[in-house]
C-alpha cells in the first residue's frame, strides 16, 4: 500500500482535530471532582470597591491607639519581638515627622508635633509593594485591600525595599515563641515570610469590620471610598484631611483628619 | 575471555552490592502500615460519622482539594465549600479540619510519617492542642 504525501497531509490533521475533539468533549460531559465542585462567598460578607479608613485624630488618645494595636496584635498572632531591628508590626504610633516627613515645620504647634499618629499599611490604589513581588504573593483585590498570600512568600523583601511607608515587617526568626497567647481562629507565620495589615479581610468575608475600628470609640472610619454615599465619604467632604507621602502617587487609601 | 576471574569476581561484587538493601530487610518485621484514627471527642459526638466529601475522595484527594482552597479563600475570598451532598463548609484548615481531627498526631501525622512527607501546614497553622 502507498500513500502520497498529500493523502497522508490529510490524515494526519483529521485525526488531530478529532483527537483535540474528543478530549474536550471529555472533560466537558465528565467533568472531575474538582471542577465541578462549587464554591461560595459568605452571604454576609462586607463589599467594596475600595475600603479606605479615616482616622480621625481629633478623637484619639493615647490610650484608645494602645487598645487598636493591642487587638490587631493579638487577634492576628503578631509576635512581640522586643529587639527593634526584628520586631514585627501591622499597625503602630509614630511621630507626625516620621509619619508625614516634609510636612513639618520649625513653628508648628508643640502638641501635633509631640502626638503619636497611628499608623498601619495605607492599602495603596498603586501599590509599589504589589509591583515588585516576584511570585505574586502580595496582590491588590477587588476591594482594594493590599493582599498578602503566606502560602506564596519566599522571603525576599523586595516588598518592603518598595514599600514607603514601612509597613511591612519580615520574620527573621520563628515567630512562635514571641506570641503571649495564640488566637487558634488564625494562623501565624513562619520564619522567612514577610507580614503586614490585612485591613482584617477574614473579619470583612464574615461582615464584620476591621478590629481596630470596632475599638476606636469612633475615631477610626472604616468604609467604601468608591461609594459616594458611604459614611467615609460624607466624613471626607466635611473635613480637610492628609494622607501620608501623597506625592509618590501610591494614593493610599488612609485619610489622616489632624 | 581474558582475565575472566577479574570479570566475574566484578559482577559477583556489583550483584552485593546492588541487592544488600534487599538482603539486609529479609526477615526482619517490616513497618506496620499507618492506622490513623477518627476517634475524637467531636467526631464521637456526630450522629452519622462523615467527612464532607467520601473516605476514599478525601484518602486520595485531601491535599488537592486544601490547595484549592487556599487559593480560592486567600485569593478569590470565597470561603464556603459546597460538598457534592450539598453540604456548606467553612474553608479553613484550623476552623473546620481541626475541629473534628483534632488528633493530629494519630489523624494527620501516622500516615505523613509512614510515606515520608512532611507538609508544613503546621508551621503557620496552628495545630489543636493534644496532651502527651
Amino acid at each position: 500500500m502507498s500513500i502520497d504525501r498529500r493523502e497522508f497531509l490529510k490524515i494526519a490533521g483529521a485525526s488531530v482535530i478529532a483527537g483535540l475533539g474528543c478530549l474536550s468533549a471529555f472533560e466537558i460531559l465528565l467533568p472531575g471532582q474538582f471542577e465541578a465542585s462549587q464554591v461560595l462567598r459568605n452571604p454576609k460578607a462586607l463589599v467594596g470597591k475600595r475600603w479606605g479608613m479615616v482616622i480621625d485624630m481629633k478623637k484619639l488618645n493615647e490610650e484608645t491607639m494602645k487598645k487598636c494595636v493591642d487587638i490587631c496584635h493579638r487577634i492576628h498572632n503578631v509576635p512581640d519581638i522586643k529587639n527593634l531591628k526584628e520586631e514585627i508590626k501591622w499597625i503602630w504610633t509614630e511621630t507626625f515627622e516620621h509619619a508625614f516627613p516634609g510636612q513639618e515645620s520649625e513653628y508648628m504647634s508643640e502638641e501635633i508635633k509631640e502626638m503619636p499618629f497611628l499608623v498601619l499599611c495605607n492599602q495603596c490604589d498603586n501599590p509599589p509593594c504589589v509591583r515588585v513581588c516576584p511570585t505574586k504573593a502580595t496582590f491588590k483585590r477587588e476591594d482594594g485591600i493590599v493582599m498578602m498570600d503566606m502560602h506564596r512568600c519566599i522571603g525576599c523583601r523586595f516588598c518592603m525595599a518598595a514599600c514607603p511607608f514601612g509597613a511591612r515587617s519580615f520574620n527573621w526568626r520563628d515567630p512562635r515563641p514571641f506570641i503571649k497567647e495564640e488566637n487558634m481562629e488564625y494562623p501565624t507565620r513562619m520564619k522567612g515570610v514577610v507580614e503586614k495589615c490585612t485591613f482584617c479581610y477574614e473579619r470583612l468575608a464574615v461582615g464584620l469590620k476591621p478590629a481596630c475600628v470596632e475599638v476606636s470609640n469612633g475615631a477610626l472610619i472604616f468604609g467604601d471610598l468608591a461609594d459616594p454615599e458611604s459614611e467615609i465619604r460624607r466624613v471626607l467632604r466635611e473635613h480637610y484631611t492628609i494622607r501620608r507621602k501623597s506625592e509618590l502617587g501610591t494614593n493610599p487609601s488612609l485619610y489622616y483628619i489632624i | 575471555m581474558y582475565d575472566g576471574w577479574k570479570v566475574i569476581l566484578g559482577i559477583i561484587i556489583f550483584l552485593g552490592i546492588a541487592t544488600f538493601p534487599i538482603l539486609y530487610d529479609i526477615g526482619k518485621a517490616s513497618v506496620p502500615p499507618p492506622e490513623p484514627k477518627i476517634d475524637t471527642p467531636e467526631i464521637q459526638k456526630m450522629a452519622e460519622k462523615k467527612c464532607i466529601e467520601s473516605k476514599s475522595f478525601m484518602k486520595t484527594e485531601h491535599m488537592v482539594m486544601l490547595d484549592n482552597w487556599r487559593d480560592s479563600v486567600v485569593r478569590e475570598g470565597n470561603r464556603i465549600y459546597i460538598s457534592t451532598e450539598g453540604k456548606e463548609y467553612d474553608m479553613s484548615l484550623q476552623n473546620t479540619c481541626m475541629k473534628c481531627h483534632s488528633n493530629k498526631k494519630k489523624f494527620c501525622d501516622e500516615c505523613h510519617n509512614y510515606v515520608a512527607v512532611k507538609p508544613y501546614c503546621w508551621d503557620c497553622h496552628i495545630e489543636p492542642k493534644e496532651e502527651g
